[in-house]
């Protein structure tokens, strides 16, 4: 265990190790959905900007409509998927026990799925007519 | 094997002075957590625009109300203060920007910019709806 045995580098024998037990994965990620929101952004305030004032008739028709209802699903998404990893890095930073830690990570999941799927149905069916 | 190693401990904030990209930061994974939370706001406005008129006129009683306005631009801010502050991770990401003037620069630009952008969206939305 104190001398290396093998073939492996140091490299090889310590991955794997972290708190998170994983790579670079996450870090990638995170700059993938951070960019893609990056993108979105805009697009986004101006349907949030377009639907204020509206009563339900309005506001449906609009959030019901092709082009809109694609920027709102990519953006649920993407913010969605980067939320649950930053969520994840500030469990893995903090919470020390590891049956918390792994209910923490368990329970980012189940919260940043329900709200992604839920929002994203809620347009689909405006999408398909209420 | 039976000697423990004494190896380095990163030392937590508390060591450190205060410095402004520290504090942003701070402010950077704070307003992360705030935005985590926020996105019940956005789902119930969703959830509630596809369940019906009932529905959505409760979530423009609360997002008219006083403290559903505090909430709501406190989002806003939130929201744009991330993206600029995470702006500047992509430029430190691809390795520019570490030089002391540089970070200082990137720093209270996104500072600045977050809280600009937050105004500019609020005139906005004041000019076009009266306000939510």
């Amino acid at each position: 265990m104190s001398r290396p045995s093998s073939m492996r580098t140091p490299l090889g024998r310590v991955r794997n190790l972290g708190s998170s037990h994983s790579g670079t994965t996450d870090f990638w990620r995170q700059r993938l959905t951070a960019v893609a929101m990056t993108l979105l952004i805009v697009p986004v305030i101006v349907i949030v900007l377009m639907l204020i004032g509206r009563n339900h008739a309005g506001a449906a028709q609009i959030l019901g409509s092709i082009p809109i209802a694609i920027i709102l699903v990519l953006f649920i998404i993407a913010s969605a998927w980067h939320m649950k990893i930053g969520m994840q890095i500030i469990i893995e930073d903090y919470v020390h026990n590891e049956t918390l830690k792994l209910v923490g990570v368990m329970a980012n999941n189940f919260f940043c799925i329900a709200v992604a799927l839920s929002s994203i149905y809620a347009i689909l069916k405006l999408s398909s007519g209420v | 094997m039976t000697a423990r190693i004494e190896r380095p401990l990163s030392p937590h904030l508390q060591t450190y002075r205060v410095t402004l990209t520290m504090a942003l930061s701070i402010v950077h994974r704070a307003t992360g957590i705030a935005l985590y939370f926020g996105t019940l706001l956005l789902a119930w406005w969703l959830i509630a625009a596809a369940s019906g008129p009932g529905a959505y006129a409760n979530v423009q009683a609360f997002t008219g109300s006083i403290i559903g306005k505090l909430i709501v631009f406190g989002y806003t801010w939130a929201l744009l203060h991330h993206l600029v502050s995470g702006i500047r991770y992509f430029f430190w990401d691809l390795g520019y920007g570490f030089k002391a003037n540089e970070r200082e620069a990137l720093t209270w630009g996104a500072l600045i910019a977050g809280i600009s952008l937050t105004v500019l969206v609020w005139i906005i939305a004041y000019t076009v709806g009266g306000g939510r």
